[in-house]
């Protein structure tokens, strides 16, 4: 069989320059991780867009559900506290 | 390697740990689960004029339970409104009508169809280009819509449809692609008047969908208008260069001029009373301007582009209207936009065959590479490569370290 979709799915990479963290690109069929890395050269980085290129099986990863959205994120919700902002300083201090 | 799930497409669709609720992942089974209660309800009332006299404790379960699943259709139903009302994006996993859905993957498919189907006409003129530079610009551009392809039908594949499937309902002709690439390529100056009108046209549709409700669409349009920007230039410099030409080059732009306009005009679709999907895709938020809307536009943008080519556009009606602010033009001939919509272009033949030869020429390739993952997978097992295999990985491991230490 020739069908495309029995190529697995990759997650594409790219970090677009030295110093920044690689952001996710797209994603893109291809039947091995070279394939996919060479695809994902050809598909998001014909401008040199990146300098450096991660592809991950999507069936790889894992993620958070939608579902639960409020109560997965719901213990950081109420702690104001660990902002810098919550705490009053008088005014004329410096450095701080 | 064949597993029966279908892989995930994207990291949004990926799996989550400990859900029991599969549905928000994948369009099928989404659909599914928001029928459920339609269902429900269904077999419950038949079953209720069945033996109205035998009320059994299970019917009154079913009844507690279609209550609660419309109550969820509800709530998610009107979260869902409320995230496009806020003009948040909806995401892959989220839940979403089922029309919605389905009226997504019908245009994001023919969207990509077209980026496919468009490789066509220009490609007709790579091996003819006058210069190697031009040369290198079309084969660059024609490089850009196969990606532009790849990129819509990744974001069809957020939605579950199958890039199989959805190759399959283009060679059968069971989706359709934009119309405009049912027209020859007939001259160089050709490939000028597609970039520059064609793109242009493209470009002022796509703009906007750059905003469109759904994530993956809108985020596939960004990178897509930023590549065809180069397409509409590099279209408006070769028309340029023919209208300052010799007179039989100037000849020529304008005659691709005069075949282009029309049909460029029709890429936006029939007029606001006559199409069927405008209203619902603007309340989604899918679309954001109607089609007349767009036309206008793109006709005032036109406009001076072409005083600035030394070429004229072929409406005797086409002139500046002081009250409305915009450019006042001629009608447009439908007919012809509906005749080769069903099928009489002058090319619709010729792409859909070349495109089913493309394929299936290309099978070879498809399967000697798996042939070639398969092997080479085997053997890493084989000769123990694995271990070289956990060394690259913790080499890549202590790079992100590093990385992380250093940022």
């Amino acid at each position: 069989m020739s069908s495309s979709t029995e190529w697995p799915l990759w997650e594409v990479f790219v970090r677009s320059r030295r110093g920044l963290s690689h952001t996710h690109a797209g994603s893109l069929h291809a039947p091995d991780a070279e394939m996919a890395l060479r695809n994902a050269r050809d598909l998001y980085t014909r401008r040199n867009e990146g300098v450096s290129i991660w592809v991950v099986p999507s069936a790889h990863i894992t993620a958070s559900s939608p579902d639960e959205k409020d109560s997965f994120f719901e213990p950081s919700a109420d702690k104001p506290y660990r902002h810098p902002t919550f705490y009053d300083i008088p005014e004329g201090v410096k450095h701080l | 390697m064949a597993t029966a799930h279908r892989p995930v497409s994207t990291v949004d669709t990926a799996r989550a740990p400990g859900t029991a609720r599969t549905s928000d992942r994948e369009g099928t089974a989404g659909s599914m689960e928001t029928a459920a209660p339609r269902d429900t309800a269904a077999a419950r009332g038949t079953a209720a004029t069945a033996d109205t006299a035998d009320a059994t404790a299970a019917d009154r379960a079913a009844d507690a339970k279609a209550a609660d699943q419309a109550a969820d259709a509800a709530t998610l139903q009107a979260a869902f409104n409320a995230a496009v009302a806020a003009d948040e994006r909806i995401e892959p996993r989220d839940w979403m009508p089922d029309a919605y859905r389905s009226t997504l993957v019908r245009q994001i498919a023919q969207h990509a169809h077209s980026e496919i189907i468009g490789m066509q006409p220009e490609a007709n003129w790579i091996t003819r280009a006058p210069s190697l530079r031009r040369k290198a610009i079309l084969m660059a551009k024609v490089q850009d819509e196969a990606g532009h392809g790849l990129y819509l039908y990744s974001a069809a594949e957020t939605l579950g449809a199958s890039r199989d499937d959805l190759l399959d309902k283009l060679h059968s002709g069971r989706q359709k692609y934009s119309s405009i690439f049912n027209y020859p390529t007939l001259t160089w100056a050709d490939v000028g008047a597609i970039g520059w009108l064609v793109d242009g046209a493209a470009i002022t549709n796509q703009v906007p969908l750059c905003r469109c409700s759904y994530g993956p669409y809108a985020r596939a349009m960004v990178r897509v208008c930023k590549e065809e920007s180069f397409h509409q230039r590099q279209g408006y410099e070769l028309l340029l260069a023919l209208s300052r030409g010799t007179e039989a080059q100037h000849a020529m732009a304008q005659d691709a001029v005069d075949r282009w306009w029309w049909p460029s005009l029709m890429m936006f679709g029939p007029p606001d009373a006559e199409s069927s999907h405008s209203e619902q895709s603007m309340t989604w938020k899918i679309k954001r301007h109607s089609n007349d809307e767009l036309r206008q536009r793109f006709v005032d943008i036109c406009v001076p582009q072409a005083e600035s080519l030394g070429l004229t556009l072929p409406d005797p009606d086409l002139k500046w209207n002081e009250e409305r602010g915009q450019h006042d033009f001629g009608a447009i001939d439908w007919s012809e936009f509906w005749s080769v919509l069903k099928g009489n272009g002058p090319c619709n033949e010729q792409r859909m065959t070349q495109r089913r030869r493309a394929h299936e020429e290309g099978a070879w390739v498809r399967e000697a590479a798996a042939a070639h993952a398969a092997r080479h997978s085997e053997r890493e097992r084989a000769t123990g490569d694995s271990e070289r295999a956990i060394e690259n990985s913790e080499r890549a491991a202590e790079d992100s370290e590093r990385e992380e230490a250093t940022a």
